[in-house]
Order: structure tokens, then C-alpha cells, then sequence
């Protein structure tokens, strides 16, 4: 029987499941996480009393839906769930992961990859200190834990994340002190357009959030630096639209810039990339199923940043692919491609209403940490380029921004900016950093444990 | 004046979970079953460890494994990442390597 497997248990890749097991394929899955949902339904762990409606509002049912499938699916044998595991290489058709701090292997004949994203990342003056999180960290801590990360919190950055974190917090009882928005309300008028034409209620639905915000929320922002002392933050400064000069407060501040698609093992799996002026970011290359190669598929936000709606479709779609790859019996992708190019649409105006801050990272003093993992300098980076030439990988290996064990996904994009301003090009000509494996830290110890084979 | 506690503040989900206990730094800590070891860590203090490469502490990042800011040492020289490993009771854990570990450039004690 054909080996296939599958990583990530989020709304991609549950779907994707779903769809194997509807033929009587048995798929392995793999994910981080300790109960299957992903980052945008993440489930508190047991003895967590919130119902859904208080952790998901509007997408409460969804989510309940998205968990209720995947449990019967676990709970039927009809698929062989590796919680709390974590992909590190990808070799000749065996995936290397670490789990309970043991290494171990899973071979495949297809692979489905529903890796998701994570926050992007734009740096700020001052943002090594501790206390600073993105703002998919504050979003955790609320949902999975019942936690605010600070007293008094200053959320900043752009996208529908931004102003759907302050909405959460505040609704818990934490104190939002400044919900500053980057994007100024011209691009957001342009894009918020084409928004309310692909998906009028989810439009709605987010300005109703924003006006909510009220006085706290403040568009054009330009974001200066964020003051701290030993202990963390104590203020961020900023220039509101009309550039006066502000300060608020706080001893927590939360970043991100709209999101990045998790790619490295879609890299390390063959994949192609293309650099993509909408999302300003490298994306690897599908066709509009989500093939991405022989026996490769790709799903959801780690191809695609369509949001957790889009990525139920994707995954359906990337596993319609893969039937039809073996020549079993598939449902009809006619009204999912139809459904995932209205989200492509709405998905497109988001990004050009809340654009990632070139200008900001541009002007970013010299002193500026670019790599938070290893203190390398936005003048580091500069001076670094006389030597590497304007090279990401290049860059990588003289001055190690992108070497330290993110591997790069808080700096790349800042770094492709940096290099792009001081060589006097476009961000997609200063080449791409490469995924190596193991893409996440894997202790040594784990490679000593027993090594069997799944 | 900044209040002397924790980093973060819970603001749900206190009412119903056991009370677990484990060490930081050889200090006891309070913390509630079903906590990350971030979490019960950031309750009570306000960082977690130095940052190797700069002056300033470290308090975590993404929480989601990504970022690999959180790693904390235990007594027995493993470290782990806190915003990932869920508490367990009479957890021994450190913001250094162990004293008998090879210099890491990490902050020693003097």
C-alpha cells in the first residue's frame, strides 16, 4: 500500500487527511502540536474549561468541526497521528523527525506538506528586549494558555492579525494600551475594496472589530524605537499619521507584519520558488491543485497565505491531487478551486492593504539588531556586503544573518531589505536563503536514543 | 514603579487546574497542570535566561516553537524549549548550562 504522509494537523492538513481516508487510505500525520488544530484552532490543553465561542468567537463552529473530524478520524484507526513531533530533514523519501527526544524515521511514497505560517517580522529598534513577542505569541498565550503577556501592552505592525490580537485581549480583560497600525488608510482604502468585493461579511466582520478599538487604534503609524531597561520595555515611541511625536507606555509590546509561509520543508522536499510582489516573500511553486513535484503537494498557508478558511480548501485539494496521482477514485475540485480563487482575491487585497514596511526597514539606524538569535546589526549586515556582495546565502555565511537557530525566519526578509537598499536593488534579486536541514534544533542527545523506524 | 512579579498575567482558566511545583535556578516555583514551562516560568519571573550574543535577558518570542528564544537548561544538561514542553511536577530547571558543563559563552556565575 502506497505510503503517505502528512505534516501538520491544521485545517490543511485535516482536510487533506479527511480527504485520503474518505478512499480508505491510511496517512500518517505529523505535527508539533499536543492536540491536533494548528495555530489558528489551537486547543488549550484537557482541563481547560473555555468553551469554543469564548477561544474561537466567530469561528467557533469551524473550529469544533475541524476537531470533532480529526478526533473520530484518530480514534477510528483510520489515521496514524504523531503528536508533539517535529520534521527536521527530509531525505529520499524519509522524514526525520524528534519526538519525546528520540529521533526517528518515517518512510513515504507521497507527501503532503500543511507546514503553515508564522508571523513576519520587521525589526524595531530595541526589540531584543525581553518582553517583545509577535503578535501570533500573544494570540497563543491568550488561547492556549490563559495568559496576557504583560500589564500594560502596545500591539503594533499591520494586518487582520493586529487588530483581531487586541480585540481578543481586551475581551479577556487585558489592558491594550496602543494598537498602532503601520499601514497607512490609503492602502488599507485600496485593498479593503477589493476585500469587501471577494468576501463582504468577513470585511464586515473585521472593520466592526477595529471600530471597536476605538481611540486606541491608529493608522499611518511609524514605528521608532522601543525603550527598555534590564527588565524589559517601558515605551514605545512612534509619529502618528500627521507626525507628532508619541509615546505610549507599556511593559509588553507585540509585533508582525501580516504572516510568512513556513517553507523550509518545502524546500528541503524539491519544491521551486518564486519570489511573490504581493506577499513580499519567497513562495514555493504549485500548479492550482498544489503539486509541487512528483509525489509532492503542498496545502494551505506554508504555500499560500489565504487564512485557516483557505487552507481547509487547499488541503482538500492538494489530497484530490494525490488520488488522482495514483488514479483512485477523487471528489471533484470544481467548486473548491472555484471557492480557492475567491479567496486568492479577497487574500490579495489583505496584502496590499497592509503592505509589509519596506521604507521602515530601510531607514532602520545602524545599531538596530537585524538577527535577534545572534545580535548581528542592521551596520553588521551593511558593512558585511563589501565582502559577501549581494547574496543572501552569501551574507548568511560572512556575517550570520539567517545562521542562528531560527534559521532565519525573523530575518530574512529584513535582511533581503537591507541588502536590496545597500546594492541598490529589488528584494527579489538578492537571492533566496537556502533551507538547511535540521530546520529545527535538534538537541544531540535525541540522535543517541534508539533510532526505529515507523 | 513596575510591579515585581511575573511577566505575564493570567487571565483565564485559574479556577480548576492542580497546583504543581518545580525549581528555577534552585528557587520554587508555582505553577498550574497544564502550563507551558514558559508560562509557569514567566508567571513568577520576568526572563527566562541571557541572551548569548548580547547584554539583554530573553523572555521567549514566537511561543510557537519557531523562534527557538525559550530554551532553558535542566539540571541534567538537556535543555528544552519552554514555550513548547508542558510543566511537570518536581522539574529541575536552569537559566545556565550546568556548572559542569564547558564554557558556552552563556553568563557564568563569577
Amino acid at each position: 500500500m502506497t505510503r503517505m504522509l502528512i505534516i501538520g494537523a491544521g485545517p490543511a492538513g485535516i482536510r487533506a487527511a479527511e480527504t485520503l481516508v474518505a478512499v480508505g487510505l491510511r496517512p500518517q500525520i505529523v505535527d508539533e502540536g499536543e492536540r491536533a488544530g494548528g495555530q489558528i484552532y489551537r486547543r488549550p490543553p484537557p482541563g481547560f474549561t473555555r468553551p469554543p465561542r469564548a477561544l474561537y468567537g466567530s469561528e467557533a463552529d469551524k473550529a469544533a468541526a475541524l476537531h470533532r473530524t480529526f478526533d473520530g478520524l484518530v480514534r477510528d484507526g483510520q489515521v496514524d497521528h504523531h503528536p508533539r513531533a517535529t520534521v527536521f530533514a527530509l531525505s529520499d523519501g524519509v522524514a526525520h523527525i524528534v519526538q519525546e527526544g528520540t529521533v526517528r524515521r518515517i518512510a513515504y511514497d507521497r507527501l503532503i506538506l500543511a507546514t503553515g505560517a508564522s508571523d513576519r517580522l520587521a525589526p524595531v529598534p530595541g526589540w531584543q528586549a525581553p518582553g517583545v513577542y509577535s503578535l501570533g505569541a500573544m494570540q497563543i498565550a491568550l488561547k492556549a494558555q490563559g495568559v496576557a503577556l504583560g500589564r500594560e501592552l502596545v500591539l503594533a505592525g499591520s494586518g487582520p492579525l493586529l487588530t483581531l490580537v487586541a480585540h481578543q485581549l481586551r475581551k479577556a480583560g487585558a489592558n491594550v494600551a496602543a494598537v498602532l497600525d503601520t499601514a497607512p488608510l490609503s492602502s488599507q482604502a485600496a485593498g479593503g475594496a477589493q476585500m469587501a468585493l471577494a468576501r463582504p461579511r468577513v470585511t464586515l466582520r473585521g472593520l466592526a472589530v477595529r471600530a471597536g478599538l476605538g481611540r486606541l487604534y491608529h493608522p499611518g503609524a511609524t514605528l521608532e524605537r522601543i525603550e527598555a531597561d534590564a527588565d524589559g520595555p517601558t515605551a514605545l515611541h512612534w509619529r502618528d499619521a500627521a507626525g507628532r511625536a508619541r509615546v505610549s507606555s507599556c511593559d509588553a509590546v507585540a509585533l508582525g507584519w501580516h504572516l510568512r509561509a513556513e517553507t523550509h520543508l518545502a524546500d528541503l522536499a524539491g519544491a521551486r520558488f518564486e519570489w511573490s510582489p504581493i506577499w513580499h516573500q519567497w513562495l514555493p511553486v504549485t500548479d492550482a491543485m498544489g503539486r509541487a513535484g512528483d509525489g509532492l503537494y503542498l496545502a494551505g498557508d506554508g504555500l499560500r497565505l489565504l487564512g485557516a478558511d483557505g487552507a481547509e480548501i487547499a488541503g482538500r485539494l492538494a489530497a484530490t491531487a494525490c488520488l488522482r496521482d495514483m488514479s483512485l477514485p477523487a471528489p471533484n475540485p470544481g467548486k473548491d478551486l472555484r471557492q480557492l480563487a475567491r479567496m486568492a482575491w479577497f487574500a490579495k487585497g489583505v496584502a496590499r492593504a497592509f503592505p509589509w514596511p519596506a521604507d521602515m526597514v530601510r531607514n532602520l539606524p545602524g545599531e538596530t539588531m537585524l538577527c535577534r538569535c545572534e545580535g548581528v546589526t542592521v551596520a553588521d549586515a551593511r558593512s558585511a556586503l563589501a565582502l559577501a556582495g549581494p547574496e543572501a546565502n552569501r551574507l548568511k555565511a560572512l556575517a550570520r544573518v539567517g545562521m542562528g537557530r531560527c534559521q532565519g525566519r525573523y530575518c530574512q526578509l529584513a535582511g533581503a531589505e537591507i541588502v536590496a537598499d545597500e546594492t541598490r536593488r529589488a528584494p527579489c534579486e538578492t537571492g533566496r536563503l537556502r533551507a538547511q536541514p535540521p530546520v529545527r534544533p535538534v538537541p544531540v542527545s535525541a540522535f543517541l536514543q534508539a533510532d526505529p523506524d515507523i | 514603579m513596575r510591579p515585581a512579579a511575573g511577566r505575564f498575567v493570567r487571565v483565564a482558566e485559574t479556577e480548576t487546574r492542580p497546583r504543581l511545583t518545580l525549581s528555577f535556578d534552585g528557587e520554587t516555583v508555582g505553577a498550574l497542570e497544564g502550563d507551558t514551562v514558559l508560562t509557569a516560568l514567566l508567571t513568577a519571573r520576568r526572563s527566562l535566561r541571557k541572551a548569548e550574543f548580547g547584554p539583554e535577558r530573553r523572555a521567549g518570542f514566537c511561543l510557537m516553537g519557531a523562534c527557538q528564544d525559550c530554551w532553558v537548561w535542566q539540571e541534567d544538561g538537556v535543555r528544552l524549549q519552554a514555550c513548547r514542553t508542558p510543566v511537570r511536577e518536581g522539574m529541575r530547571l536552569r537559566s545556565r548550562a550546568p556548572d559542569s558543563w564547558p564554557d558556552t559563552g552563556a553568563e557564568r556565575p563569577s
